[in-house]
């Protein structure tokens, strides 16, 4: 995503020219000698500087001759040009033309050598190692410590720092690029050196390990072998890797990825360097998370169901049998998951219109709302208001339902640099200050569920600083309380701040602009507008597109239970994951035929009448859609025939839909077909629908007498339950510890006076509609009568087994 | 120029329980006080510079132009931290100063903070000397109860509270924006500057950080005036200090004198060498300045001429080795001195006294080649000027100058098999005319 725009000439540049190696070079002012000398094409070697991180001159690398400071006078000794500043006039001769600059630099090599453990040949890094390069281009080949008799200093290897981060001390060069990262960046400082002199040595709090959302980035960004991940430790070598760049599945945020994969299996991921997004970074979840693509139930052939039983299949057959079954089902509809690609949200779009001749078709596989829907038509699709670069200009960012840190952690972190900037107050709305929150310098406006509506209104009021600058960023979650996605919208108006939505899902913002919703079309278009509907249907060779706006994904599941509709297309939605799990499997029980488009065995697949194995997202090409509206497209790590988009799958049925005259062919078997498809189409260059509230949703019950009610808030924590971190166990344990968190007054009304905990080792019960969890009880700075807890860390999860988010749960102590 | 003692800061150490209050106060202490009060801040900071002082933490950088560097402009508060960590083998003036005259310390911090308009000052001492500690906090107990510290001193509208702060035990500490971080409760390891702490120091507010023999000296310039301090020693070393012999000498203290002052001059003061033995080597200004010899006898002790013999002037701390003395022996404890201190932040000085440690110990058992010399030597260069504090270059000190001065006695150990020297006869348990 690089620009090509060059920025306008201008007479004073604020450049600041010198002379490297004898050649002249105008770089920006303040801009380190270490980097100057790369704009002259030398590498001067370096271990503790980092782009990213503050400058700290620790190792010592990178020193350079300055014969003239830009003063006249030189430096009498070498310089880290690590932390010197460039100046007018300046002269550097580095190790490419300084005698006494290439000797300092192989003193500094030969002193980290001497305490760094010869075990290339076994160590991780070997291979792709900066100490292991820099040794050979700027180090000598012999030690004259070892022919000496020199003693190494020695540790015990390894240790854990985290269940996930093991550390090798005695290969450490104590850099400190990860304690850095931790603070400066993630916020993290669970790690810091202790110890002196070559006894230091990077260390954990001993009642705090390094649990840290980010701490794959601390290992990436290790120059030595010092850290590796208790994942890949000991499982290839980076010369047997083959790399393909990717884009991050894991949320909206489209973080860039290096897959590195070794006989057709994904070894590791590492971060891409995209400065537009993700600059280094990825969370935990981006970087470990990518086994649930090779664990056990995995599906690898189609399966059509025969007296009560899935047996295998060919496509061909399962093909015909699903189209058979649609036919023969009666009105059909389509859900999908949000983890699609835009190129196969845009499939499942078309089959529904076009094949089965629907607008019966919702992406959203989580609670919901009319409300919303009618939200991502009038100010979501199309939009590309707001970047990742806008938020750190933003003076302020206000969060509306919205939790960086757990749901859109690349967002987090560049938030966080803002915050730590100075220039940006985050506000966020919320039901308590979070970990991420406290870590942004931000300022809660505490808001207990259901009364987002007034405190989003309050927002408007000056000392919040909610002005056109602003940016209001909206989580998917908003549209939990009715009413509540117009007044962020209202306040958006009213103050002429920017706004923006950020959903949870990488596919989610994807499938907006694919169309796959009952009220929007492909590219944006306005369902309710005759001439989107005309164009599109002669862009699809159709004659007519049905014209009426078509069921949500609660509406699909009660017509479903009604018998209104009998079929089913599927792909990849988590039952547990929707408004009503029970509902929706009692659902999937009445349809009359049920397909299911999906990677691994779910409770969808064990109830379908047809079973049709996925691609994932290793195996295709495709593009999520940023929350930022950035289309972030990346090509197949795999070649796998086996392995087909969903695209391609809905392409069959379809064409066996046509020959039993139901529609037409999709027209595409590719992604480049698809995308072709996609891009002669263009998005909508109409009038955007307004925004219609629609009526507000029956009140929540209340409780029984006697019971204290407590507004049940929620949402899914960054390292979970998720079935997409199966077969992480690290990753896993590395997730912070489910816990219910309420007010301290609340805290002392349900378990009396007693102590609070700051381990939050009193033990809860919460009790809903679906049943009840026990948790460990923390006091939060939240409104009384309020209770959070994790979406999906227990069991299976808030909506299957306690409540709906918002409504009523009661509280009470429990022993263990 | 004068050839005689000159006790000012430690003139008072003989008095009877000299380090209370009642005995400063008796001889005319925190007079200075109401003096300085009854002059602007800056005509205070003018007679620190008029009179030449400077720093005698080492480095010598005039005090008073230190002072001036502190942007007045700047709204966040102004510190003075002193620095107390004397931590350097042999040298030993703060902390007699301190246990002697702590009331000296204090009233220089008063006067100091005042020209530099600080309301907080701090007292950075070392953490083992904890019988000092205690004798500062009760001093400073007492300047609270006088009025001399606290709200509205001596009536002036001046405003200034006092901390002594205890550190934790690390040389590296007395390197002052170490010990600014270890000031702020973080682990004592150098700041990257600039920012210097003029500008951002402690707290990232406009910081002095003085020696506490530099700000000890403040009341008598105040007292006697700027030109009174500027007539003692030599061109570009003005005034006077503190010597502190210690070693084969016959009677090991302190001595104050112009500075200026020689070597020869001092021994004659302090008894001779000890009976019946010669000068072999000596420091200027603690282990971290390049030895010197017998011939160095009669270099003026001041910034210049010791910085053109060769050495540094340092904190004034002459230790005497006579003949009896290994000086690869020597050179190694002290080596040994800075690996164990070595903070471990950057590279040469970290990795480097492992090294040097392991080369000089394997020289001392005669063990290796005459290549090791040059091998040492060649870290040295390596570490000087390349770490990223002046530890390190410290460290280098010893032993290039030992190698330089004596470089047949680091062979005889290795033709010798071991040490040629009998380590009994140089302690001081050593019977009186011991062979060599």
């Amino acid at each position: 995503m690089s620009t090509t725009d060059k920025a306008p000439e201008k007479v004073d540049t604020g450049l600041v020219t010198l002379t490297i190696d004898g050649v002249q070079v105008s770089v920006p002012k303040d801009t380190l000698v270490i980097r100057a000398a790369e704009q002259v094409g030398v590498q001067i070697p370096r271990f503790c500087d980092h782009p990213l991180l503050d400058p700290v001159g620790a190792c010592r690398q990178c020193l350079v001759d300055i014969p003239d400071a830009g003063n006249g006078r030189g430096f009498p000794k070498p310089q880290a040009s690590c932390t010197l500043p460039v100046a007018e006039g300046m002269v550097v001769n580095t190790q490419a033309t300084s005698e006494v600059a290439d000797k300092a630099q192989q003193g500094i090599m030969e002193f980290l050598l001497i305490n760094h453990p010869l075990d290339c040949p076994v160590c991780d890094k070997g291979g792709e190692c900066p100490l292991q390069n820099q040794a050979m281009s700027n180090g000598r080949g012999e030690s004259r410590f070892a022919e000496r008799g020199g003693i190494k200093r020695t540790f015990p290897k390894p240790i854990n720092i985290s269940a996930q981060v093991l550390l090798d001390r005695e290969r450490c060069v104590l850099c400190a690029r990860c304690t850095r990262f931790s603070e400066q960046v993630a916020g993290d400082p669970f790690i810091a050196l202790a110890e002196r002199g070559a006894l230091q040595q990077v260390a954990i709090y001993e009642r705090e390990p390094y649990e840290s959302y980010f701490s794959g980035n601390a290992i990436q960004i290790c120059p030595v072998g010092a850290l590796t991940s208790a994942d890949y430790r000991f499982r290839s070598r980076p010369f047997d890797l083959v790399s393909t760049p990717g884009v991050a599945e894991h949320d909206a945020c489209g973080a860039a990825i290096r897959v590195d994969h070794r006989r057709g299996k994904v070894m590791r991921r590492l971060a891409g360097n995209d400065p537009e997004v993700n600059e280094e970074w990825i969370s935990d979840k981006d970087r470990f998370a990518f086994r649930y693509a090779q664990v056990a139930d995995r599906i690898t052939y189609p399966q059509v169901r025969e007296d009560g039983e899935l047996r295998p299949a060919s496509w061909t057959e399962a093909f015909a049998v699903a189209a058979r079954g649609l036919r023969d089902a009666g009105a059909a509809a389509v859900l999908t998951g949000g983890r699609l690609t835009a190129e196969d949200a845009y499939a499942y779009a078309k089959f529904a219109r076009v094949s089965l001749g629907t607008n019966d078709i919702d992406f959203r596989a989580r609670p919901h709302t009319a409300e919303e829907a009618s939200f991502l038509a009038s100010h979501v699709a199309l939009s590309g208001d707001v970047t990742y670069a806008d938020l750190e200009a933003a003076p302020v960012v206000v969060l509306l339902g919205l939790e960086p840190e757990d749901e859109a952690a690349t967002l987090f972190l560049r938030l966080r640099k803002a915050a730590q900037r100075g220039r940006t107050q985050v506000v966020s709305v919320a039901s308590h200050a979070s970990r991420g929150l406290t870590k942004m310098n931000g300022r809660l406006v505490p808001a207990a569920p259901g009364t987002e509506v007034e405190v989003i209104g309050s927002l408007k009021d000056a000392e919040h600083g909610v002005t056109k600058d602003a940016v209001i960023l909206v989580g998917e979650r908003l549209a939990q309380t009715h009413g509540a996605l117009s007044a962020a919208a209202d306040l958006a108006a009213g103050t002429g701040a920017r706004i923006a939505w950020v959903p949870r899902r990488a596919g989610d913002r994807g499938a907006v602009e694919a169309g796959a919703l009952p009220n929007l079309l492909p590219g944006g278009r306005p369902l309710t507008e005759a001439s989107a509907r005309v164009d599109l249907g002669a862009a699809w060779g159709a004659d007519t597109l049905p014209a009426k706006v078509g069921r949500d994904g609660n509406a699909i599941v009660a017509a479903l239970a009604k018998g209104d509709l009998g079929g089913l297309v599927v792909g990849g939605v988590d039952p547990d994951d929707t408004a009503d799990p029970a509902a929706f499997r009692a659902a999937l029980d009445a349809a009359r035929f049920v397909v299911s488009l999906e990677l691994r065995e779910t409770d969808v697949t064990r109830v379908a009448d047809v079973v049709l194995p996925v691609a994932p997202v290793a195996d295709k090409a495709g593009t999520f859609v940023t929350w930022d509206g950035r289309a972030r497209s990346f090509d197949a790590v795999f070649a796998n025939p086996a392995s087909l988009p969903d695209l391609r799958v809905l392409s069959g049925i379809a064409d066996e839909l046509a020959a039993i005259g139901h529609g037409r062919p999709l027209g595409f078997r590719t992604v480049a077909e698809v995308r072709d498809e996609m891009q002669s189409l263009g998005p909508w260059d109409g009038a955007r629908p307004a925004l219609d509230a629609g009526k507000a949703p029956k009140p929540v019950k209340a409780p029984r007498k006697g019971e204290t009610a407590f507004a049940l808030a929620t949402w899914k924590q960054l390292v979970d339950l998720g079935s997409m971190q199966d077969g992480e166990e690290h990753l896993r344990a590395t997730a912070r510890r489910p816990v219910a968190r309420v007010s301290r007054a609340s805290y002392e009304s349900v378990l009396g006076m007693l102590e609070a905990q700051p381990g939050g080792d009193q033990l809860v019960t919460v009790t809903g509609d679906r049943g009840s969890v026990t948790l460990p009880v923390v006091v939060a700075d939240m409104p009384d009568g309020v209770v959070w807890v994790p979406a999906r860390s227990f069991g299976r999860g808030v909506l299957a087994e306690l409540a709906s988010p918002g409504s009523t749960v009661t509280l009470k102590g429990a022993t263990s | 120029m004068t050839d005689t003692l000159t006790p000012v800061l430690t003139d008072n150490w003989d008095a009877d329980r000299a380090w209370t209050l009642a005995s400063y106060e008796e001889r005319g202490g925190y007079a200075a006080l109401d003096k300085a009060f009854a002059m602007t801040p800056d005509a205070v900071i003018d007679t620190v510079k008029d009179s030449g002082l400077r720093g005698r933490g080492g480095a010598g950088f005039p005090t008073g132009m230190k002072w001036g560097f502190i942007p007045q402009d700047n709204p966040r508060p102004k510190y003075l931290v002193v620095n107390a960590d004397e931590s350097e083998p042999g040298t030993c003036k703060d902390i007699p100063l301190m246990m002697a005259s702590p009331h000296t310390l204090v009233e220089g911090v008063i006067v100091s903070s005042y020209a530099i308009r600080a309301n907080t000052a701090f007292i950075y001492v070392r953490g083992e000397v904890l019988h000092v500690i205690r004798r500062l906090q009760r001093a400073v107990q007492e300047a609270y109860l006088a009025g001399h510290l606290g709200k509205n001193i001596h009536g002036s509208g001046y405003d200034l509270d006092l901390i002594v702060h205890a550190g934790a035990g690390a040389y590296i500490c007395g390197e002052e924006t170490a010990l600014l971080e270890g000031l702020e409760g973080r682990r004592g390891q150098p700041r990257l500057r600039p920012p210097f702490p003029a500008v951002a120091g402690l707290y990232a507010s406009p910081t002095v950080i003085n020696n506490v023999e530099s700000i000890a000296s403040v009341p008598s310039i105040i007292t006697n005036g700027a030109a009174w301090f500027a007539g003692m020693g030599t061109e570009k070393s003005n005034g006077f200090g503190i010597f502190s012999l210690s070693g084969h000498v016959t009677n090991p203290g302190q001595y104050e004198a112009p500075l200026g002052i020689t070597l020869r001059e001092l021994i004659d003061l302090a008894g001779g060498m000890r009976e019946g033995h010669e000068l072999k080597f000596w420091t200027p200004g603690g282990s971290s300045t390049p030895l010197l010899t017998p011939e160095h006898l009669d270099v003026p002790l001041d910034f210049e001429s010791v910085g053109a013999a060769g050495s540094m002037l340092g904190t004034r701390a002459l230790q005497l080795f006579d003949e009896t003395t290994c000086v690869v022996r020597a050179v190694l404890r002290w080596t040994e001195f800075y690996k164990h201190e070595s903070c471990g932040k950057c590279t040469p000085c970290r990795e480097g006294t492992w090294w040097l440690t392991q080369t000089m110990a394997r020289l001392e058992k005669g063990q290796g080649d005459e290549g090791d010399l040059d091998l040492l030597l060649d870290q040295c260069d390596n570490i000087l000027g390349r770490s990223f504090c002046a530890l390190g270059d410290g460290a280098t000190s010893p032993i290039s100058s030992s190698i330089q001065h004596f470089r047949d006695e680091y062979l005889a150990h290795l033709t010798h098999g071991g040490c040629p020297f009998d380590p009994a006869a140089s302690t001081a348990f050593a019977p009186v005319g011991a062979p060599a």
